[in-house]
This record gives structure tokens, C-alpha cells and sequence, in this order.
């Protein structure tokens, strides 16, 4: 078949793209290369839902962030995914307070909403912040949100509003002839008649496939330190430091999971390298206590790499000007994440006008209120009906974030099913706690090999990697 | 709302021998524990090695566990399996979810804490580099062998020297795997010297010590990493850095007790062993709360946790059935001059033995150790060598208690 439209890449762009597009009359497929939606730069992202005060007025960056972050806050409300607005702060010490006077102005032509705070009142939203801190910038729509569970979701909606999601397809080829495009791909090739290219880090590679514009990628490195559940409590909004040219500096924020990351950092790496490194973890350790006044490295969980791909200084998003219904929505870098509903909305309506596809008289907009132990534990009966009926909602698999095996059994069946274990993990947080999925990791293991039915030592880690490739006494 | 004289949370070695002496003073006892069957840890630990002290013949892991659980079913104590605790009340309620009696409420007259530790693992030592595949805690790593029968790879380094890491040196050496390195970042093991001989030299492993880890490479999968001899400060020389091609990287650095449950709880904990702070009893400052096993402290020898659970079992079926604190004044336990920690951290007692455990800082050697109570030395004894890995214990007698009690080394 010769679908309406294609999109490569499952990030977070490609997946709010495909949720958009199946909001209108087409068929619409997306083609990712691993073996899940957010599996490389979206799941480590920071999940800032940035306000848009610190974007260059009159750029892509300034308009997508302004419109994307009402998007935000909206969708993930109806997706039910993890999500908090819990406001953010830029903490200044006292020589820094013209800084802030500079982005407040910045805000101001961005349309965004701020408040320049004294020392007394920064630390009534913040009581944490370092003793230094004089003033701060307060932004009250900015906020948190589980990145990955947010494409997860978009693709889940997508799904059942009728789009197609084909996973482990590597794109190897972009051809076009006759008005229709051929994308090939490691295992078979599919037909469009518009192609949109949100292929993140490969996003220059996959214009070079199919003889659109050339860009050249710079890619910049950022690590992140996850800290325990228990310090959530001292984090109460998302700590800024005054950004520099590197971008918006080395941050402090809860997570919409209910951890905390100090970080990120900006390495500029040369090939899309993201393997942290002990310096740039020197620099997160030297830097948090300047602006937090709780840093507690030992309750470190987790370390962590995300990457941004830079194209010039701007996002490029639109149709070629060198190919015919050939889109791109790539060099997405921060504020991709906040910025990417309203990029996909923007798309979204060109690529259906260009169709001349109409909205679909109905689709689904809420994903039903996902059931965890959690919201179960405030709802005794209904708990106790469900273990009843079904004793896995009764057996805890992870016992750091509280899983228990149906939530498990529940995200191998999802509309997008999780079928590796970091899949499972994204899904349902079965191995995001403290132990790290020591002890859950081969529960999950156990079940899906169960679910899908395939051997124990065939189940992936995610991105193909094996976890126990060999049976006991089985080695050469 | 179900009722019980001691409730203890966990199956393993601890639950079970404090569930046996709490019913041997004719408590009415649960074991709540959330794996299918009792044993906790033992029922992978394969090797033989355990209950050489307790049973005065050594066994298997699996064996020792199933002598308690034999006890167990013999008694006819209750245990409920596949149950996971996930609350404590301050009116000692404990709040547990099972497949089969979904959400209960347990009233106990006392709690006994025997919920283990778990492993630290590559994101708490903020290790560096890709994030592979093929790195794992060595109790996953077991796990997935001797439960699952599995391999994890079969080109490995071993970073840590914690006793589940050699022994899964040896352990993946006989299933076929190379063994090619342990890297342990101080001058000395974490784990005993019986397992270092008959786990390592024994197979001509290597260990190098005072060397650590420096990044790993390799995605989706490991293929190998970097290590470096570590100065002083333990920062790793850089120049000196060296590859190793593997493709699985087992950690032993550091057990955890998993007191996550007392989120709730106004209990007093102490900072080196990462456990409640107990009396003699096994009593946590919370009345009618007890600890003993792996969440108190970390043990090396399963022997010492069954004698440490069977006072806290007798101690918490004392007080639920006829409550109130043991008598007189609470002197403190203090440990000074290279000791690390002693416990238990209080003393209420005045007549008869008490066995005070404790761990050293650093490898020391000839000396004497002395325990000390106002300004009179109660206790002491010469010797030879103390090491961190290995736990001491020395037995004062009660009644010549005049103030805080003090473990220290002279050398």
C-alpha cells in the first residue's frame, strides 16, 4: 500500500507527529529503528517543560516553546502521564542580578509570564536554594513531565487512532519517483506519498539519504546524576542557574516520577558519543552546591548521558526546499521536548492541507487512567476486586517502585507492546529504583519470555543488547 | 484485621530463627515473606560454607535454609509467601499485599525487622562511561545462574571484592567463563580470606588491589573497560589507565540494609551500619520494634545472623507478651581508636554475658582489643590480625558496667 504519509524516527517528535497526523483522514506510519518509541535521546531527556523566557526572541525555539508548553501541560492530562507545574527558578547570587534583569526582558518579548523574586521570596518557592542565592527568576508555567512516557503515550494514542508503528526498521534509503517515496529500511521498504524526517541524532544523515537539503550536526553531551525517591521532598521546583552560551547551565529539578537529576552538563562530542565521563561529573558535583543548598551524593542512583543535536542555532522544521513533501522537524535540541506538540500541530496541519486530508469526525483524545499499586493503595476494594480476579495484581515484581506483575503483564500489552526489559522499565519504572532492577530484572526477565513466549535467554535489555546469552554448562 | 504476638518481615535466615525462638516462648508468630518460599539469599548461595559454627557441619546455602525451614513447617508457624510488607504503622500495623489475600492489615504485639540488604550497585558508585548491557550486581548475576540457569557472558572482571563477588569469581570460572580480573579499590578485600584463597588463588584469578574502574565502553552490550591504580585520596591515576576487553562486569561493592520499609518510622538509625541502632535485645529505639540479620548490619557468616535473630525473636516474643523494657540504666556503646562500629549501640543489663560485635576500620595487626566502661577496661584480648571483612565480636560481662561502654584497639 502507498501510505498518505511517513515518519521517520520515534522520538518524541516523530511520536507526537504520528499522534497529530492520526487526528486527521490518512494513513500514516512511522518507521523506528530500536525496539521501542524514546529509546536514545528522548528517554534521557530532563523533562524541563521549559517556560520559554531564555529563547532568543524571533526564533523557532522562542515560538515552538511559548506555544508547546499550554500543549503540554494539556496532553499529558489526557495521556495520563506523570506531570507536575511546579513553576521553575533562576537562582542568582547577588553580582548575577542584572543577568536576571536581561532575561526578564527576554520573557517579556518571548510573551512569557515571570517574576523577578528577592531573596525572602525566591526561598518561599525554594527553601533549598544555596545561601548565596540573592534573587531568583520565577517562571510559573514551567514544569515537569516523564519524557519517554509522554512519546510512549503519544504513540499509544496514535495507535489506536489508526496509525502504524514499525519498530526495528533502520532507515537505509529515501527515493523518490513519480510523486511517491520509497523508504527502505534493514528488513523492507514502504511507500508514501510524504515522507517527514524526525530522525533526532540521524536527522542530517536521513536528509542525505534522500537528497534533501545538507546540514551539518554538532552534537553536545549532557550527564545527569538520578538521586533516590527520598530526596524528592527537598526539591520543590526546577533550579536554574543563570544560562550561559552552553545553555541553561547545570540544573536541580525534581522528576515527574518522583526522583531528582542534578545536571545536565554540555560536552561538545564529536560523533553523538554519550558516555559520561568522571570530568563532566566533577563539573555536576562542583557546580549543584552553588546554586542547591541539599546536594546529597550519596543518595545517587543512577548516572545518566542525554545528547542534543545542534543544526546552526535554530530548530529546522518545515517542508524541503529541494524535495517535494519531504518534511523535517530535526536539529530539535532544548527546548525540543516542550516545543514538540506545537511543532507537530504546526506539521501536522501542513502535511494534511497539502493531502487534503480532513479531521477525523471522532478520535480518541484520553487514554484511560492507567491502574498502578500506588493510586491502587488509596482505593482498598477496588484493589483487593482486581487481586481477586486476577492474583498479579497482588505480586509485586519491583519492590523499589512498588510494580507488581499485572502492570507488568499490562505494558507487554499495550497498544505499542514493551518487549524488552527497558521497555517494561519505561512503562511501568520496574527497574528505576534504588536496587536498579537487581532484584526485578530477572522477574521481568521471567515474564517476558512468559508473555511473548520466546526462551529466557532471548529476552533483550532494549536496543538488542542480551542479558544471559548462555545456559549453564553450555559454554564453549 | 489479622492479630499476632511477632510479626517478623522476612523469610531468610534472620526471619526464620527469630520466628522459631519468638515461638519457642509461645508467641503466636507470623513470617511474612514476599518470595514463593523462605530462604531468602541462601537458596542461590550454592556453595558450601554455611553453618559450620551453628550446626558444627558445613553446608550448602540451600541446605542451611531448608534445616530452618524443616523447623519451621515442624512448629507449624505461620508464614505467608509471595506477601510484600509495604507499610509499618506506629501501632506496629503492618500493611502487606499477596496474591492470595490481596491487601491486609496485620496487628502485631512486636515487629521483628529481618528484611535483608541489597547490593549497591554501578549507578550508587556513579560509575562511568556507556550504559551496557552486560553489567551487573553479582547476586543478579547468581540469580540468574543458579535460579534461572543462565550465564550472564563469559568474559568477566569482577570490580569489589565483597564475598558474593568471589565466590561468583569461582563460579562463573566452573560454568566456563573467564575470570580475567578483580578490581578491588582498597589496599585490602571486603570479603573473607577463606574466600579469597578457594575463590580466586585457587583458580589463579588476579586480583589487583587498590585499583578501581574507570569507564566502560561498549552498546548496546559491554565489550570492555578501563581501570587504574588508585592513589591515596582512592581518585584512579589516569596515566596509568589500562584496558581489558570483557563483555560482563560483576559488582561486589557494598551491601545495603534495606530499611526502606521505616520510611514512616521514628526510628534512630545509625549512619555506618546503615541499620537501626539496638539494645542488647535487638530492640530499635521504637518500643516493641526489633532488627536482627542483614538489616541490622551486614554479616559475613549466616552462623552469626541465626544467633542474632534467635535474640531478637525471644526478645520481641518477651515484650509483646509481657511488654515493658529490660531494667536498668542505658549505657551507650561506643567504638574508638580503629573500631568502626560495635553493636548493639545500648546496654540496659547488669548481669550476665553480652556479646558485643564489631568491625574494624582498616587491617590491623597485633594488638589487643580492650572494652572499656567508665574508666575500667571490662574486657580484652590480643590479636593477631582484624580486617574490615571480617566481623569480631568479644563477650563482656554485664555487671561490671560503670557508664558508656567503649570498643577500641591498642597496638
Amino acid at each position: 500500500m502507498i501510505y498518505d504519509c511517513i515518519v521517520i524516527g520515534g522520538g518524541i517528535i516523530g511520536a507526537v507527529l504520528l499522534d497529530r497526523l492520526a487526528t486527521y483522514k490518512l494513513s500514516a506510519l512511522l518507521l523506528e529503528g530500536q525496539d521501542d518509541v524514546a529509546s536514545f535521546t528522548t528517554r534521557a531527556n530532563s523533562g524541563i517543560v521549559h517556560a520559554g523566557y531564555d529563547c532568543q526572541p524571533g526564533t523557532l525555539k522562542a515560538k515552538y516553546n511559548v506555544l508547546g508548553n499550554p500543549l503540554i501541560w494539556r496532553d499529558a492530562e489526557e495521556l495520563d502521564v506523570p506531570h507536575l507545574r511546579c513553576g521553575s527558578i533562576v537562582a542568582a547570587r547577588a553580582e548575577q542580578a542584572e543577568g536576571i534583569e536581561e532575561l526578564a526582558k527576554k520573557a517579556k518579548l518571548n510573551g512569557v509570564e515571570v517574576r523577578i523574586l528577592d531573596a525572602e521570596e525566591t526561598r518561599r518557592v525554594e527553601p533549598n536554594v544555596a545561601d548565596a542565592i540573592a534573587c531568583s527568576l520565577y517562571a510559573p508555567s514551567a514544569g515537569i513531565v516523564s519524557p519517554y512516557q509522554l512519546a510512549i503515550a503519544y504513540a499509544d494514542r496514535a495507535i489506536l487512532n489508526g496509525a502504524e508503528i514499525k519498530l526495528n526498521q533502520v532507515v537505509t534509503g529515501v527515493k523518490s519517483s513519480d510523486g511517491v517515496f520509497v523508504v527502505t529500511t534493514s528488513s523492507d521498504s514502504f511507500e508514501a506519498r510524504v515522507v517527514v524526517n524526525c530522525a533526532g541524532n540521524n536527522g542530517s544523515l536521513v536528509n542525505d539519504l534522500a537528497g534533501a537539503e545538507h546540514y551539518e550536526s554538532s552534537y553536545r553531551r549532557g550527564d545527569y546524576f538520578v538521586l533516590d525517591n527520598t530526596e524528592r521532598k527537598n526539591v520543590h521546583t526546577v533550579i536554574f542557574p543563570l544560562p550561559t552560551a552552553a545553555g541553561k547551565g547545570i540544573l536541580v529539578a525534581p522528576t515527574a516520577d518522583g526522583n531528582v537529576i542534578y545536571g545536565p552538563t554540555a560536552v561538545d562530542t564529536v560523533n553523538g558519543d554519550t558516555a559520561s565521563t568522571a570530568d563532566s561529573l566533577d563539573m555536576i558535583r562542583s557546580n549543584v552546591p552553588l546554586s542547591y543548598a541539599c546536594a546529597a551524593w550519596n543518595k545517587c542512583i543512577r548516572v545518566y548521558s542525554g545528547l542534543r543535536t545542534l543544526i546552526g542555532h535554530d530548530f529546522v522544521i518545515g517542508e524541503s526546499m529541494k524535495l517535494h513533501n519531504f518534511y523535517m522537524a530535526i536539529g530539535i535540541c532544548s527546548p525540543g521536548l516542550t516545543s514538540a506538540p506545537a511543532i507537530a500541530e504546526e506539521l501536522a496541519g501542513q502535511i494534511s492541507s497539502r493531502l487534503d486530508a480532513q479531521k477525523k469526525e471522532s478520535y480518541v483524545t484520553r487514554l484511560p487512567r492507567r491502574k498502578t499499586l500506588e493510586r491502587l493503595m488509596r482505593n482498598e476494594e477496588e484493589l483487593n476486586a482486581l487481586v481477586a480476579a486476577d492474583p498479579a495484581w497482588g505480586r509485586i515484581v519491583c519492590r523499589c517502585e512498588k510494580v507488581t506483575e499485572a502492570e507488568v503483564v499490562a505494558a507487554i500489552h499495550s497498544p505499542l507492546p514493551a518487549t524488552t526489559v527497558d521497555a517494561v522499565k519505561r512503562r511501568t519504572r520496574a527497574g528505576m529504583g534504588r536496587c536498579q532492577g537487581g532484584f526485578c530484572g530477572p522477574r521481568v526477565m521471567e515474564i517476558l519470555s512468559r508473555e511473548l513466549n520466546i526462551p529466557l535467554n532471548e529476552v533483550k535489555k532494549g536496543l538488542g543488547a542480551e542479558i544471559a546469552r548462555y545456559r549453564v554448562k553450555e559454554v564453549e | 484485621m489479622i492479630d499476632y504476638d511477632v510479626v517478623v518481615i522476612g523469610g531468610g535466615p534472620a526471619g526464620m530463627a527469630a520466628a522459631l525462638s519468638a515461638h519457642a516462648q509461645g508467641a503466636k508468630t507470623l513470617i511474612v515473606e514476599r518470595d514463593v518460599r523462605l530462604g531468602g539469599i541462601l537458596n542461590q548461595c550454592i556453595h558450601q560454607g554455611f553453618g559450620l559454627h551453628y550446626f558444627g557441619t558445613e553446608m550448602t546455602g540451600p541446605e542451611y535454609a531448608e534445616r530452618f525451614r524443616k523447623r519451621v513447617a515442624a512448629e507449624h508457624i505461620d508464614v505467608m509467601t509471595e506477601s510484600m510488607a509495604l507499610a509499618l504503622g506506629a501501632d506496629r500495623t503492618v500493611t502487606l499485599l499477596s496474591p492470595q489475600h490481596g491487601l491486609v492489615n496485620v496487628k502485631a504485639g512486636a515487629i521483628v525487622l529481618a528484611m535483608g540488604c541489597r547490593e549497591r550497585t554501578a549507578g550508587a558508585i556513579a560509575l562511568t562511561g556507556t550504559r551496557p548491557a552486560g553489567i551487573y550486581t553479582a547476586g543478579m548475576a547468581q540469580k540468574i545462574c543458579n535460579i534461572d540457569g543462565y550465564l550472564v557472558g563469559k568474559n568477566v572482571v569482577i570490580l569489589g571484592s565483597g564475598d558474593i563477588g568471589l565466590i561468583m569469581a569461582r563460579r562463573m570460572t566452573t560454568e566456563g567463563a573467564k575470570v580475567s580480573l578483580v578490581l578491588e579499590l582498597m589496599p585490602y578485600s571486603s570479603g573473607l580470606k577463606r574466600n579469597i584463597v578457594q575463590c580466586l588463588d585457587d583458580y589463579g584469578i588476579p586480583i589487583k588491589y587498590s585499583h578501581t574502574v574507570t569507564r566502560v565502553v561498549g552498546s548496546p552490550r559491554l565489550t570492555g573497560l578501563y581501570y587504574a591504580p588508585v592513589g591515596k585520596d582512592r581518585k584512579p591515576i589516569l596515566e596509568q589507565e589500562q584496558y581489558v576487553p570483557c563483555d560482563t562486569l560483576l559488582l561486589s561493592v557494598g551491601l545495603i540494609p534495606e530499611n526502606d520499609l521505616l520510611g514512616g518510622m521514628d526510628i534512630e538509625m545509625s549512619r555506618i551500619t546503615g541499620g537501626a541502632t539496638v539494645d542488647e535485645n535487638r530492640m530499635t529505639t521504637v518500643d516493641g520494634v526489633f532488627a536482627c540479620g542483614n538489616v541490622l548490619h551486614v554479616h559475613d557468616l549466616v552462623d552469626n545472623v541465626s544467633r542474632e535473630a534467635e535474640i531478637a525473636g525471644k526478645s520481641a516474643a518477651e515484650w509483646a507478651m509481657h511488654g515493658g523494657k529490660a531494667e536498668g540504666e542505658v549505657v551507650h556503646v561506643l567504638a574508638k581508636d580503629g573500631v568502626r562500629y560495635a553493636l548493639p549501640q545500648r546496654i540496659a543489663r547488669r548481669e550476665g554475658r553480652v556479646r558485643i560485635f564489631f568491625r574494624v576500620g582498616d587491617v590491623y595487626k597485633n594488638g589487643m582489643l580492650l572494652v572499656t566502661s567508665g574508666d575500667k577496661t571490662i574486657a580484652s584480648r590480643k590479636f593477631r590480625v582484624l580486617a574490615p571483612g571480617e566481623m569480631g565480636s568479644i563477650d563482656i560481662d554485664a555487671s561490671l558496667i560503670d557508664g558508656d561502654v567503649c570498643v577500641r584497639l591498642q597496638l
